[in-house]
């Protein structure tokens, strides 16, 4: 069988597989089969590189298989170039959060292990799911597992993060499955076909115009809050600080993505004259250049470094959502950009604040200092990564906030403006922290002995650092694969209000 | 494209190369001092070479259209079109030639001068980046090209200023600078996008070939884009308000501080703005601007720069009072005059910090001999020092003698030049005569803390101490050798762009103006007479003469005290030994308030108390209080379950019957 | 048979055991006015069941088989609470109190 028709199936299928067999087999052997499991995983994945078409903007590798057949629930599955690499990004990231958790992770191993599998599966569903039924299925099946990885090995406050974390999330979750439920009603009505499958809702969502603002803003608090958007984002630093390693790279690299992706798939799409609107679309704007700039400056105060790491988020979502709401191809590419390389940079940073804290059990920014002595590679890996977080031109990030900058430019200058601010805020809060951890005096004496990163740490890291320099250096691979589909959907939303074409000059 | 033109991506591969190969060894701790030394001055000389080899190229086969190095696609979205494209035309390959050249000098310096230090190929794996940035700056052929030298060489400023990290003020040093350079970027960035926005485009040619088209004359499009680029020029620059960083910036290795801070790195805004020459000269009141700016600077820089005893420190607010020099000179439209000074000034300056450092690293071994803790860079602990360090001293005073701008010396025309470019177009507008005034005023200020330094360092008695007079002796030849290259350039430098009255005139003007000729159409013309340019001539000498005297009459370094034994300084000379207090200011009124807001509003208060306190935890805690509500029915007691039971049964028969009671 | 006396037998036999529901204080004695309401009910179903066909007579066989299987984890359960507590008024156990 060919390829294309295997693919996406067996990327949901075969890590529920494998957590089966985690749980049945002894518990020594339950990190290595998850290892496997998880490359196996990713080199499944990988062809999807190559056989992606880059000129068609619609979905790809489409599945559809009849599930509940008589309430129009379809096993539906495709790609486009939107989730194309929110599914390589997860399938890139599983390995290495298997592989940084064979330290830490001492006790129920077989359950955790299984726990990431089942999450994989979650994960991937989301991006890969076309029926919306199937989308909502998956979007909280994945709530569960990273729930008890927080709640189980996570740290000392681990049940409150827990809670708020699923709290949070799930409030939004249940509006967008009244949304969800309200859009295939009326849309079953008025065709008469009742069916969740996201083209035949799409091109039939006018019949719920009159409810657009209330079912969009079911849409738009659970996105947000997953994003997570300021003011919603408390849960975030909670989750990240209690979360062991795997859970907070995994909750960063991936889980913060669902929301930006479920604006981009469905929010946008769905009620482009909502999210143009220039009420909502002020308000977004505004919240997510507060995001940027609030963020950075919380971020700069905190004494925990994954606390820190966590806010810079909410800073780096505010420049996606910022993109996504421009609606402009170079904006939205840029957002897409930002989120892989959130997802690595951010990801990286936390694989890094949980090797310190396997080193010397603590997270206090104070704790450390002076380390570039004692730990040179670690401490050039974490120059890297930081570099990389602030945007310096040359490595990942700055390629999605420029994007996103000069794409919402024409929109929304000021909004732009502030934000560029946070730039600067960026390099503020991050080479602070970054100071202070492998710069100044080293005067504690518990750091004098500290080991230099083991291969296994280096194993996780150098794909990632590859990774930066590659989005860096050559984005190009990646930007002719996103193209296609977010100019469809810059279509899609500003419709008849595309911008006239440019006259003053230029060479088209 | 001539073939040699065609090798300039050699000129970026090498010292990447070099940075690639002294990284791996200073993190992997491996002990090759000796291949670090080979790999990191090769990897310059190989490059020095190549750029020699582009610049005869482009000399032997001159065009009009620059040539264009297109690599590869960089970021390519929808009708933005971004190649990482390298730009050689006569202004860049001038640029390509003098980084290449004065970093290589100053590589063979640092040889002799980090030689002892435990960082050795961390700090040439550092420079050799540094190389790579600049130059990446250099050729960019489009504006965020540019833009990744630009932080690329601030973030290696950040690395080199910090490096020696363990001292916290150092560290602290390096953060300012990075960060006040971003503040700068974030209006090159700004810039961009509305360059972007107006013309459709980034690249240099096309911007600067359909800005006439896109754009009126003097009109708020253009003002503000150019606004907006200076900003950035401003940071990487250290112009008022960005420059606080510099004189901090001297925490790094001295060679560091000769590279960077003052012949390449500080003048990419001075390269920035002459490179965007059209869109400045379209916009009057941004070059006016940038000329105001920088005649202020100069002016206000060469104050602080008259009471620092750190030797570094005089030369840092110098260096930022001839950045302002430079500014002035591209701001009234003499591109070319701001490209010569910007080339003399790397040649004399980095001369003038490279005897500093040789200096320095003399003392700082005299009292490691004696395990003194005096300050290895204060001036009050010098004097004398012509007497052990004769090669230093001269060469120091041949740089001191270009930067006053004595007839001869290559300051003297660069400086010339730029002053007569302002009073030349004093007839358009009286500010200008009110600039040029500025500028000699400096002169003057240059002429007078210059020699003051010379004084304090060299003549008079020694002030370093009896023990550590024995342990003084001259630097090792791998020193002196650079200082000798670059006197040399020092004083022949000013042969490339003669002023118009001497015979052989004006070579480098000739050569740039394939690249200035495009905004000559909107610059008015300027014409001195050559009497009025003699006469020029004259009072620039008269004033640099009246400097150096002045400061020979006046001070007196027989009556000057050791560091540790110097009183108290009072009124005026507090003022300017603490620069104004221009840092405190900062300080106050701008990062403390931004990180005591941070802390204490938006995360104490709105993040744990509103948001948290009153959204999340909050509706937790009613959701409990309605649960305790609910709880009270619960009274444990069976017979009041069986009541309400019975009670909601009968409830219910009476609602389904519709039974009458 | 006639059914309105029968009827009228059974929802006196019923009020009976509601009433003792909530008003008795011992376990055993709520277990048995229990007892006294299902069998109300099952009277009510053979009455009906002379008229509307044998299907009635049937509940009452399910009826007393899940009366049985009640009483039989019930007794249990009041012997646990007895072992527990010493005693099986059903004032002192309260351990649902909210």
């Amino acid at each position: 069988m060919n390829y294309e028709a295997w693919v996406l199936e067996a990327l949901l299928a075969f890590p529920l597989v494998t957590a089966i067999a985690v749980l049945l087999r002894p518990v020594r052997e339950a990190k290595w089969i998850a290892l496997f499991a998880t490359l196996i995983e990713f080199l499944i994945s990988v062809p999807l590189w190559w056989e992606f078409d880059p000129t068609v903007a619609l979905m790809q590798f489409q599945v559809a298989r009849p599930w509940i057949a008589g309430w129009g629930v379809w096993f539906r599955l495709g790609l486009d170039g939107i989730s194309l690499f929110m599914v390589l990004l997860t399938t890139f990231t599983m390995p290495l959060a298997v592989l940084s958790s064979f330290n830490y992770i001492r006790e129920k191993e077989r359950a955790y292990y299984a726990l990431l599998l089942v999450l994989t599966t979650g994960m991937l569903g989301v991006f890969l799911a076309l029926d919306l039924f199937v989308f909502y299925m998956f979007w909280e099946l994945m709530l569960i597992p990273m729930y008890f990885l927080i709640g189980v090995w996570g740290g000392p406050r681990r049940l409150y993060a827990a809670i708020k974390f699923f709290l949070f999330t799930f409030v939004g979750s249940l509006l967008m499955l009244v949304a969800i439920l309200t859009i295939y009603y009326y849309v079953g009505r008025a065709t008469g076909t009742y069916s969740f499958d996201y083209y035949h809702l799409l091109s039939n969502i006018q019949v719920t115009d009159r409810w657009a603002f209330w079912l969009f803003g079911a849409f738009f608090l659970a996105f947000a809050i997953k994003v997570p958007l300021f003011p919603f984002h408390t849960w975030l630093p909670d989750a990240h600080v209690e979360a062991p390693t795997a859970g907070s790279v995994i909750l960063a690299g991936i889980l913060l993505k669902m929301g930006c992706y479920g604006f981009l798939r469905f929010a946008l799409p769905f009620y482009p004259n909502v999210v143009l609107d220039p009420m909502v679309a002020t308000v977004v704007v505004v919240l997510a250049v507060i995001g940027i700039i609030y963020g950075g400056l919380v971020a700069m105060v905190q004494p925990d470094f994954k606390k820190l790491v966590a806010y810079s988020s909410v800073a780096h979502l505010g420049f996606v959502m910022l993109g996504i709401w421009a609606a402009t191809v170079q904006s939205l590419e840029g957002a897409i950009i930002i989120m892989i390389s959130h997802g690595i940079s951010t990801g990286a940073l936390f694989f890094l604040a949980g090797m310190l804290y396997e080193r010397r059990h603590t997270r206090e920014i104070a704790a450390f200092g002076g380390l570039a002595k004692v730990v040179p590679l670690l401490a050039a890996v974490l120059t890297i990564v930081v570099l990389s977080s602030v945007g310096l031109p040359g490595t990942n990030g700055f390629i999605g906030e420029f994007l996103v900058l000069i794409g919402s430019f024409g929109i929304y200058p000021w909004a732009v403006v502030v934000a560029a601010t946070g730039v600067v805020v960026a390099a503020m809060y991050m080479l602070r922290a970054l100071q202070r951890i492998i710069y100044n005096k080293l005067d504690n004496p518990e750091n004098e002995g500290m080991l230099d990163l083991s291969r296994r740490e280096l194993a996780v890291l150098l794909p990632l650092i590859a990774l930066i320099f590659w989005i860096g250096v050559y984005p190009a691979p990646f930007l002719r694969r996103i193209e296609a589909s977010t100019s469809m959907l810059v279509e899609q939303v500003r419709g008849a209000q595309a911008p006239a074409p440019f006259e003053t000059g230029g060479r088209r | 494209m001539p073939a040699t033109v065609g090798w300039v991506w050699l000129v970026l591969l090498f010292p990447l190369a070099g940075f690639l190969a002294n990284g791996a060894i200073s993190v992997l701790r491996l002990d090759a001092k000796r291949a670090v030394t080979t790999i990191g001055v090769g990897a310059l000389v190989l490059s020095f070479l190549v750029a020699v080899a582009v610049m005869a190229g482009l000399a032997g086969a001159p065009a009009d259209a620059p040539y264009v190095l297109s690599l590869w696609q960089w970021m390519p979205a929808g009708r933005l079109e971004i190649e990482l494209a390298l730009q050689v035309d006569q202004l860049s390959a001038m640029m390509l030639l003098v980084v290449t050249g004065v970093s290589m000098v100053i590589h063979v310096f640092s040889v002799g001068y980090m030689g002892e230090d435990p960082g050795y190929a961390r700090y040439f794996s550092y420079l050799n980046l540094f190389v790579f940035f600049m130059l990446v700056l250099v050729l960019g052929a489009n504006f965020p090209v540019m833009f990744v030298g630009w932080e690329g060489v601030g973030l290696c400023s950040y690395l080199l200023i910090g490096f020696w990290f363990e001292n916290e003020a150092f560290a602290n040093a390096g953060k300012k600078a990075f960060i006040m350079n971003r503040i700068g970027d974030v209006g090159f960035l700004l810039a961009m996008f509305m360059i972007f926005q107006a013309v459709g485009t980034l690249s240099f040619i096309e911007v600067f070939e359909y800005a006439p088209r896109a754009f009126a004359i003097g009109g708020t499009a253009i003002t503000l884009i150019t606004l907006a680029l200076f900003v950035g020029a401003i940071g990487k620059s250290a112009q008022i308000p960005l420059y606080t960083w510099l004189p901090d910036a001297m925490a790094g290795p001295t060679p560091v501080s000769a590279l960077i801070h003052a012949a390449t790195m500080v003048t990419a805004g001075v390269y920035m703005v002459a490179r965007a020459n059209v869109l400045f000269a379209m916009a009057p009141i941004s070059s006016f601007t940038v000329a105001a700016v920088g005649a202020i600077t100069a002016l206000f820089a060469a104050t602080v720069a008259l009471k620092q005893w750190d030797i570094k420190k005089v030369l840092a607010y110098s260096t930022v009072s001839q950045l302002g020099y430079m500014f002035m000179g591209v701001g009234v439209g003499a591109y070319a005059a701001g490209i010569f000074h910007l080339t003399t000034h790397a040649f004399f300056k980095a001369l003038l910090f490279l005897g500093a450092g040789s200096v320095i690293h003399a003392l700082h071994h005299a009292y490691h001999h004696t395990h003194s803790s005096e300050e290895a860079q204060d001036m009050r602990n010098m004097g004398g020092l012509r007497k052990w360090m004769p090669l230093t001293a001269t060469f120091m005073w041949i740089a001191t003698l270009a930067i006053v701008g004595v007839p001869g010396f290559s300051g003297f025309f660069s400086k010339d030049e730029i002053l007569a470019a302002t009073f030349a177009r004093g007839h358009e507008a009286a500010a200008f005569y009110v600039l040029w005034a500025v500028g000699v005023v400096t002169a003057l200020l240059t002429a007078f803390y210059m020699t003051r330094l010379m004084i304090y360092t060299f003549h008079g008695p020694n002030r370093s101490g009896e023990k550590e007079q024995q342990h003084l002796h001259e630097s090792p030849w791998v020193m002196t050798g650079p200082l000798l290259v670059l006197a040399v350039l020092a004083i022949v430098g000013g042969l490339i762009n003669l002023p118009a009255v001497l015979p052989g005139s004006g070579w480098l003007h000739h050569w740039l103006e394939p690249v200035t000729e495009l905004s000559a159409a909107y610059l008015p013309e300027v014409h001195l007479s050559h009497s009025t340019e003699w006469v020029l001539l004259g009072f620039a000498t008269l004033v640099a003469a009246l400097g150096i005297i002045g400061a020979w009459r006046l001070l007196k370094p027989a009556a000057l005290k050791p560091a540790r034994e110097a009183p108290e300084e009072t009124g005026i000379q507090k003022v300017l030994l603490n620069k104004w207090y221009v840092d405190e200011i900062y300080d106050t009124l701008i990062v403390r308030p931004i990180m005591w807001v941070s802390e204490n509003v938006l995360w104490k208060v709105i993040d744990k108390g509103i948001i948290d306190g009153f959204g999340a935890n909050g509706s937790a805690n009613l959701a409990r209080a309605m649960g305790w509500l609910g709880s009270r029915l619960q009274t444990g007691y069976l017979g009041t379950y069986v009541f309400l039971f019975v009670l909601g049964a009968l409830i219910l028969l009476r609602v389904v019957t519709g039974w009458e009671l | 048979m006639l059914l309105g006396p029968s009827l009228g037998l059974s929802a006196v036999l019923f009020s009976l055991g509601v009433a003792g529901v909530l008003f008795r204080r011992n376990a055993i004695v709520i277990f048995i006015c229990i007892e006294l309401m299902l069998n109300a009910v099952n009277l009510s179903f053979i009455a009906f069941a002379q008229q509307l066909g044998r299907s009635g007579q049937v509940i009452v066989f399910f009826v007393m088989a899940v009366a049985a299987a009640e009483a039989a984890v019930g007794l249990a359960i009041m012997i646990a609470i007895y072992r527990h507590k010493d005693t099986i008024d059903v004032r002192e156990i309260n351990l649902l109190r909210g």
